[in-house]
């Protein structure tokens, strides 16, 4: 197990390798669908991110609504691949990882490479028991977007594994592959 | 005649959104734990055994498995000798409406397909009605995530494609899903009829005991077959490698036409939930 803490950066990111389990600490930013396609577009504007992606995790979730006696509902990954037109311009701003579930395109995986990113899977439909390794959610931006806004976690101990590292090896085909009958 | 209030359709429904957003069924269980006895992969089984204890705290807490509670799919059968004193659809979806609410599930409908702003209360339900003889209603409700809805597929095959091209369709379907529809999954087939129909047979399938067997003989041996085609593919738990990419596979049929041969996969994730309550 590999104990990562944010910021996470590029030599950090070097450091990891298809197939790794890690462990999270720090600040992660949630986003998914709308939020990455408002990202975008401040960008294509020449505005600025509501926060500095630089050296910084996104997390693709939409949360379940908080109960009262609780910090954050069921917050499971999504598919990731819905991000895979947005991820390389966020990469190319310095994000360094990102968390989801499933496949990435081949443009992001070479955006991965180019600027040094690292993509995490979480497990889908762990929902409940990861919402035990958040510690605090704060607002950030795009709260009009419900569940799709864009959170600040602070998450201990959030459980990973590193699904395509900064070279670009690939844990699905190396899995799958070796599996295979 | 026996007369059902709508009012108590809605508090049933509004009930079991909760429930079976919050407890597995034990058939996806019973699969489960299966599927931690065979796996080969030691990731999977880590993997497997999450899923357990997720599901565990789910209970416990109350709250839901998995963050997206889905689109709110109803199978209800409506007998002949019921009266529904009040609007039955409007019933159904103010049921959903409460129970989205009072039980924390996320609310994940929007409005237009093209045009997307949220409901914000998970309406409108998918409803597929059937009447039957009797004076029962009865309610079956399969909340479905999209991460594995969005990996189906239907195909209109010639009738000389026959049982091969049936098969062959399902394994390419699952094995293109890959990892996204979080594995292991439950294959839903739904062979023959029109399109339509055909789309909605797969879907039903998915209502079934995950580890149950086709009636028809012929039915239950192709869905051993494609179980075990679908488990050599190596996608394994969460896609990651392994032994357990389907927990089962479940086929419905109905006639055909002489020139057709339509084939859908509705594929169904660990958290294949349903429920079912008559009235
Ligand atoms: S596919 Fe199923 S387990 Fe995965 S995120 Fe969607 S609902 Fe949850």
């Amino acid at each position: 197990m590999i104990n990562i803490s944010s910021p996470f950066t590029l030599d950090d990111a070097k450091k990891l390798h298809a197939g790794d389990n890690v462990s999270i600490s720090g600040d992660i930013y949630t986003g998914r669908d709308a939020a990455h396609k408002k990202m975008t577009e401040l960008l294509s504007e020449g505005k600025k991110l509501p926060f500095d992606v630089k050296d910084q995790i996104i997390y693709y979730v939409g949360p379940c609504p908080c109960p009262p006696d609780k910090i954050i509902g069921s917050c499971g990954p999504t598919t990731s691949c819905r991000m895979d037109a947005y991820s390389p311009i966020l990469l190319k701003e310095g994000l360094r990882g990102m968390i989801g579930k499933g496949y990435r395109s081949e443009e992001v995986i070479n955006a991965m490479k180019e600027y040094g990113g690292v993509y995490f899977c979480a497990t889908g439909g762990l929902g409940a028991l990861i919402s035990r390794s958040v510690v605090k959610k704060e607002l950030v931006a795009f709260p009009e977007l419900g569940t799709e806004a864009i959170f600040k976690l602070t998450v201990k101990d959030f459980p990973a594994v590193v699904a395509i590292d900064s070279w670009g090896n690939n844990l699905y085909n190396i899995g799958i592959t070796k599996y295979r009958r | 005649m026996k007369t059902v209030k709508a009012e108590l359709i809605k508090e049933t429904v509004k009930k079991m959104c909760i429930e079976a957003n919050c407890n597995l069924p034990e058939d996806i269980y019973r699969c489960i734990r299966h599927g931690l006895s065979i796996e080969e992969s030691s990731e999977g089984k880590k993997i497997l055994s999450d899923l357990i204890e997720n599901a565990n705290y789910a209970k416990e807490q109350n709250m839901p498995i998995c963050q997206d509670t889905g689109m709110a799919v109803f199978f209800v059968s409506v007998g002949q000798e019921v009266y529904i004193d009040g609007n039955l659809t409007e019933a159904i979806n103010g049921g959903v409406r409460d129970g989205y609410e009072e039980g924390y599930l996320r609310k994940s409908v929007v409005i237009d397909p093209l045009r997307r702003v949220n409901t914000k209360d998970n309406t409108p339900a998918v409803i597929h009605y059937d009447i039957v003889p009797g004076d029962k209603i009865e309610i079956t409700f399969a909340p479905k995530g999209f991460g594995s809805e969005n990996m189906g597929g239907l195909k209109m095959l010639k009738p000389s494609d026959g049982e091969k091209g049936v098969m062959d369709f399902v394994v390419k379907t699952v094995e293109e899903a890959g990892p996204n529809p979080c594995p292991p999954i439950v294959v839903g087939v739904g062979i023959g009829g029109t399109m339509e129909k055909a789309a909605l047979l797969a879907k039903k399938a998915l209502t079934r005991e995950a580890d149950s067997k086709s009636e028809d003989e012929y039915y239950a041996a192709m869905e051993e077959e494609l179980l075990h085609r679908i488990n050599s593919l190596g996608i394994g738990p969460q896609g990651l490698g392994g032994r357990v990419t389907a927990l089962g596979v479940n086929i419905e049929t109905f006639p055909s036409h002489i020139a057709g041969l339509a084939v859908c996969v509705n594929i169904g994730c660990h958290v294949t939930r349903h429920l079912t309550k008559t009235l």
